[in-house]
């Protein structure tokens, strides 16, 4: 009892006597402390797959490219870069003041190496980003020859991302991701699972001057809550992905500001027109039907309903603002008698059809305004929440009617449709196909002029805006909020952190 | 003593068996398909196919368990597949994180329950008592998760007292650790505070109505003397087991804390391992906790022969 005594008093004490605490412990001016949805995967560029790793590898791994806001290609390590006539070699120029943090110096032969190991590495994840590339040459240290299989436009734009990013030659054959040794602005300093990531400054790097903290440190704190919490509490510096949900709060906090932009995803429905007995009833196999629930869902009052308006209307597979939009098709009001009369030339005035939805409650509420607006046209749409690794298999495998799922999205716009319409593609996963969409979308990624290509790609959305074999419904802004004291971040579409220019006031 | 913890070592052999058995099974129950979320947005065949292979998914389900089994009796419990690090490594820095937490919230626990509890036994019926009931019932009432939100936006985001998150070892800097540990100790600390409360006072109320308590009040010692020396002693058999017990709830409890916290112990590994499927973590982590389990209660059996002399001969 003595002791339990002694323990009040000592605690009681203790508290009474601390000095005031937050101010004691605050970090350093040049510590830029960022709050991440999730714990990065592993820190090897070749082998990632996670969102967040990304976000790290900004300020860690330099690239041969990088895209701005408007998703125009900018020199990283390559300076210039051109296309042979016959579009069959890609001739880059290369930065000759750039190190790797081991001292290094990076060039044509490590470029070379780092882009062979992201094609052979049994367990690389870039095999199908560089698949056009057959070899890769270096005539000398500052130019790189990528010779193709085949004309491919969307090749530039994945060496702006992880198939671009250079890791130290003497690392490759270690445990890169144990301790990554890139040539960014940025050095790895250590790893916590689950909790941080730290990099510290590279001083030799070439381009060290725009940058202004001394380290970074990335924490993972899931519960979007408790991520806006910290923010406001001082202990980080900056978030990515607040909730819509909290949007209001944090930009009601005189502390905080908050940014946003479209993403370069969709959100939609795909439609199971061909994968199976599923197909077989009239939303798979009736355009007219598909037409109705496109007609049917107020995709203004869905956003306004579940994400507070805060995310932004589509009907096509490219964010607002994008180049490859097609004018011919704005984002259609509702028109619930237009819709009536489809299903009723269709001869179906009353349709059912199965919505598979993630059970989450923003995606069962999503479900459910669907389910009332399609009701009011003769649709009776049944919800089915599962899990989401459920959802995809049973999409995969053609076990669906209507699944309501998304994309993230891809910096070139062959990402965000080739793979979802074309026959055969790797996400089609309601098995549609039209002989002509598959031509004019194969045709697009070949041709390296952006005017011809967006003739290709208007061709083909005249085609699907009329099958619909997705219904797209909305882009998921992507919202950061940093603390007022943060300047001169670029927010970027791709939802990614660029550090260089960021500074506290 | 010795062969008391013989046996019940080799009672435990069985246990952790068909606990890791159960785990496993569970696991290969969970619906979807896990590598196709596991292989990223693309979903490259290619990939997916070599998932499966590093899981052996293609081998029976025993076959993938005796294969784990195996590997963890030489002592290698695999890496884990998101980050490639190796389990028991990561086992071994987490611990640590989640025992500090748990120990600081065992002394909060101890520090509210039992003092309250011996007052109310001692005001039976008095406010002092229905107060101290009342504190309890909030206590076993209030969910952790959201406590620990309030807790944050009070504290640390409005009057900025105290850190928001994270974690540091007292053994590395122990003002940081202890303004770390000061909130969630208190929310996970406060749920246990009102069973231990609850249970002092009905342990200390039997114990103050024996025939001894009425001798020693008879001999004219004061009542202090007479709880603490006397009735203490004796009440606090039953609250050892139940201290011992509550362990479990701490670490079940150190789940949600260390989410709103963001502490990287081993209540957020598990969570982050089973979210992401990473089965060789998730498996060995619950390992680890079993065995946690059965040394706890090996340590309340051992304590109460301490504690209780009469029960050294049985």
């Amino acid at each position: 009892m003595k002791l339990l005594k002694s323990l009040v008093a000592a605690s009681a004490l203790a508290l009474a006597t601390w000095p005031s605490l937050p101010q004691a412990q605050a970090q350093t001016p040049s510590t830029l402390r960022i709050g991440l949805q999730e714990d990065p995967d592993m820190l090897d560029p070749h082998k990632a797959r996670t969102f967040v790793g990304r976000i790290v590898f900004m300020g860690l791994c330099d690239r041969l490219l990088d895209i701005t806001p408007e998703l125009k290609l900018v020199p990283r390590l390559a300076t210039s870069w051109e296309f042979s006539s016959d579009g069959l070699t890609l001739t880059m120029k290369l930065r000759s003041d750039a190190k790797f943090h081991d001292g290094e110096p990076f060039n044509a032969e490590a470029a070379k190496a780092n882009l062979e190991r992201a094609m052979t590495l049994p367990e690389s994840l870039r095999k199908s980003e560089l698949s056009s590339v057959a070899s890769v040459e270096a005539p000398d240290p500052a130019t790189l020859v990528l010779k193709l299989k085949r004309p491919d436009a969307t090749l530039l734009s994945q060496l702006t991302d992880r198939a671009g990013m250079m890791l130290a030659p003497k690392s490759l054959s270690g445990d890169v991701a144990a301790k990554p040794i890139c040539s960014g602005p940025y050095k790895f300093v250590e790893r916590v699972q689950n909790d941080r990531i730290v990099l510290e400054k590279f001083k030799e790097h070439w381009e060290a001057d725009k940058y202004g903290f001394d380290r970074i440190v990335y924490r993972a704190i899931p519960d979007t809550t408790v991520r806006l919490a910290n923010l406001r509490a001082g202990e980080l510096d900056m978030l990515e992905r607040l909730a819509p949900t909290d949007v209001k709060s944090a930009k009601a906090d005189t502390a905080l500001k908050v940014m946003s932009i479209a993403n370069l995803g969709y959100q939609g429905i795909t439609i199971n027109t061909n994968n199976g007995d599923a197909a077989k009833q009239p939303m798979g196999q009736d355009k007219r039907v598909r037409q109705a629930l496109s007609l049917a869902i107020d995709r203004k009052v869905l956003s306004q309903v579940v994400f507070e308006g805060l995310y932004e209307p589509m009907n096509q597979p490219f964010n607002p603002g994008n180049f490859y939009l097609s004018s011919d098709f704005p984002v259609p009001e509702r028109d619930v008698a237009k819709a009536k009369a489809l299903l009723k030339e269709a001869g179906q005035p009353k349709v059912t059809a199965e919505l598979f939805v993630t059970n989450n409650p923003v995606e069962t509420q999503v479900g459910q305004v669907i389910q009332a607006m399609a009701q009011e046209a003769g649709i009776d749409v049944q919800l089915r929440a599962t899990e989401f690794a459920s959802q995809l298999r049973d999409q995969q495998q053609g076990k669906f009617q209507m699944s309501r799922i998304g994309w993230s999205g891809r910096i070139d716009p062959d990402g965000n449709i080739h793979p979802f319409v074309t026959t055969g593609g790797g996400q089609n996963d309601g098995k549609y196909s039209n002989p002509e969409v598959d031509r004019l979308l194969n045709e697009a990624r070949t041709i390296y002029d952006p005017a011809e290509r967006k003739k290709r790609y208007d061709a083909a959305q005249k085609l699907l805006q009329d099958e619909l074999p997705i219904v797209y419904l909305y882009n998921q802004t992507v919202f950061f909020a940093l603390r007022k004291n943060i300047e001169g971040f670029v927010i970027n579409p791709d939802g990614l952190i660029r550090l260089a220019g960021l500074k506290r006031s | 003593m010795a062969t008391l913890i013989l046996r019940r070592i080799l009672i435990a052999i069985p246990t952790l068996f068909l606990v890791s058995l159960f785990v496993f099974a569970l696991q290969r129950a969970l619906p979807g398909d896990p590598f196709l979320v596991l292989a990223g947005e693309e979903r490259d065949p290619e990939t997916i196919a070599r998932l499966r292979e590093i899981y052996r998914m293609n081998d029976p389900v025993f076959v993938q368990f005796f294969a784990w089994l195996g590997q963890v009796i030489q002592g290698d419990f695999g890496r884990s597949l998101r980050t490639g690090e190796p389990v028991l490594g990561l086992i071994l820095q987490k611990l640590p994180v989640t025992l500090q937490l748990a120990v600081a919230s065992m002394l909060v626990a101890v520090a509210i329950g039992i003092p309250i509890g011996i007052l109310a036994a001692r005001r039976k019926g008095t406010v002092a008592d229905y107060s101290a009931s009342a504190i309890a019932l909030s206590g076993l009432s209030i969910p952790n998760f959201w406590l620990g939100i309030m807790l944050i936006l009070l504290v640390s985001v409005h009057l900025k007292w105290l850190p928001a998150s994270g974690y540091e070892s007292i053994f590395v800097d122990p003002k940081a650790a202890i303004e770390r540990l000061i909130m969630p100790a208190f929310v996970l600390g406060n749920g246990l505070a009102a069973f231990l409360m609850r249970h002092t006072r009905s342990a200390m109320l039997e114990v103050l109505r024996s025939d001894y308590v009425r001798t020693a009040r008879a001999k004219g010692l004061d009542e202090d003397t007479v709880v603490h020396r006397h009735a203490l002693r004796n009440a606090l058999v039953p609250i050892i087991t139940l201290m011992t017990l509550l362990f479990g709830e701490l670490l079940a409890g150190a789940v949600l804390t260390e989410q709103v916290f963001t502490i990287p112990g081993f209540g957020k590994l598990i969570v982050d391992a089973v979210f992401n499927r990473d089965y060789g973590v998730v498996q060995g982590v619950v390992l680890c906790t079993a065995i946690g389990f059965i040394l706890m209660n090996l340590l309340a059996d051992i304590l109460y022969v301490v504690v209780n002399p009469r029960l050294r001969a049985a």
